[in-house]
């Protein structure tokens, strides 16, 4: 089983994306800011997915993927951007910062799923 | 609210006979939840009511809107993925070699809904712009629904519709944000495709004859007869080399004789041999 770590300062989000991921097949965690993900990466080992988002408190989703890409075996995720920043500057940049997908909210099962599919997670 | 039997049995009736298409016990929650607003905007007192008048024949404009409603339109870019990634290996390696003197590929998407699997093609088409360098590339599109040929023509997505499927990369190099949510597939796309309104059972589009046709989830809700007659439809369209794409829990085993499974890639079929001959006789 694949694993993905959900990266999204709302509960709400992180709980309706496990959802869906566990009807996937996925192997889900969670962490609630950047810091806490990249702890969790450097700590636990690295999730074959990341679900981010955007905006949160102490590190953002973009600092957060930048240090990951950093740091030793930070290349090997792939990650899904999953965001309320939907506009195509935003998505250039997460793109050129190595983001593998990107995902605007709301999103559905569907999306979500087609999105695994194409960095090859599904 | 609930609707009668006799009016179901109307609806069931005018998109048999129109499309083919048969309501099916699980779609049916969805003709209530498609005609309510119907209904409500024609100031009609129920979706009964609505049905009357259609019935009356008095009302063909009414009765299209509500035939319209009554179709399931959904798809969207890429849909299943696998097979489009088979598509383009072996199959179109065939079937460019067959048709290298000519430099001419046709491509037919049956059913194309709004358009998406069509500008799948075409994005991936033109993605590969040395390779079909000089040659002459026909995509059309058909459908028998007015408003989704339309809506495809003008290429024009939300932003739930635009990312199904799409990767971000195809989405961002193909892809203008025209604001509000909505984005507009880029002129050059466009050009590539042509999108007609008409239905299975009529003629096939210009040019005639096909390489490639997809016929994704179309066949699903038609009767045994229709599904035939669909089936003659394509094979009469599809060149010997050519190649057959059906929606994911599709397949031609125990429907027609005319198309066989391609071993090499699921979910694709070729015609049968001999298949020629019997167009000629
Ligand atoms: C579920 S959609 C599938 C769209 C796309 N092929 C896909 O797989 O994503 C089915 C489409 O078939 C169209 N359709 C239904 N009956 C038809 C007929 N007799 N001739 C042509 N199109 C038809 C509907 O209008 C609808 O847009």
């Amino acid at each position: 089983m694949k694993t993905c770590l959900v990266v999204d300062d709302s509960k709400v989000i992180r709980k309706v994306a496990r959802h869906i991921l566990e009807t996937l097949d996925f192997t889900v965690e969670e962490a609630e800011d950047g810091r806490a993900a990249l702890d969790h990466c450097t700590g636990s080992g690295m999730p074959d997915v990341v679900l981010l988002d955007w905006n949160m408190p102490v590190m953002s989703g973009m600092e957060f993927l930048r240090a990951l890409r950093r740091v030793e075996g930070g290349d090997a995720p792939k990650v899904v951007f999953c965001t309320t920043e939907n506009d195509i500057a935003h998505i250039r940049a997460a793109i050129e910062a190595g983001a593998d997908e990107y995902v605007m909210k709301p999103f559905d099962r569907e999306t979500l799923h087609s999105k695994l599919q194409i960095v090859g997670a599904a | 609210m609930e609707i009668s039997a006799s009016s179901r049995q109307i609806l069931a009736g005018l998109l048999e006979s129109r499309t083919g298409q048969q309501i099916g016990i699980g779609r049916r929650w969805r003709v209530d939840a498609a005609l309510a607003p119907i209904a409500r905007d024609g100031g009609f007192t129920d979706v009964d009511e609505l049905v009357k008048r259609i019935a009356s024949g008095q009302a063909p404009a009414l009765a299209e809107k509500v035939l319209e409603a009554l179709l399931n339109n959904e798809t969207y870019f890429y849909r299943d993925k696998l097979p489009f990634d088979l598509l383009f290996a072996e199959p179109l390696k065939r079937i460019e070699a067959a048709r290298m003197k000519e430099r001419r590929l046709s491509i037919w998407s049956v059913g194309c809904s709004t358009g998406q699997e069509l500008y799948s093609i075409a994005m991936s088409l033109a993605e590969q712009a040395t390779r079909w360098r000089g040659w002459t590339i026909d995509l059309v599109g058909t459908d028998i629904s007015r408003t989704a040929t339309e809506r495809a023509r003008a290429g024009r997505y939300s932003q739930f519709e635009v990312q199904r499927g799409l990767p971000v990369l195809q989405m961002v190099r193909w892809f203008e944000e025209e604001g509000a949510g909505q984005w507009r597939i880029a002129q050059p796309i466009r050009d590539m495709v042509r999108f007609e309104n008409r239905g299975i059972a009529d003629r096939p589009p210009m040019p005639g004859m096909f390489d490639i046709i997809l016929c994704r989830n179309v066949l699903l809700y038609f009767a045994d007869s229709m599904k035939r007659l669909a089936y003659t439809r394509l094979a009469d369209a599809i060149r010997p080399e050519g190649a057959l794409m059906l929606g994911a829990g599709e397949t031609v085993i125990g429907q027609t004789d005319r198309f066989v499974s391609d071993p090499d890639s699921r979910g694709l079929y070729r015609p049968a041999p001999g298949a020629e001959a019997r167009r000629v006789a």
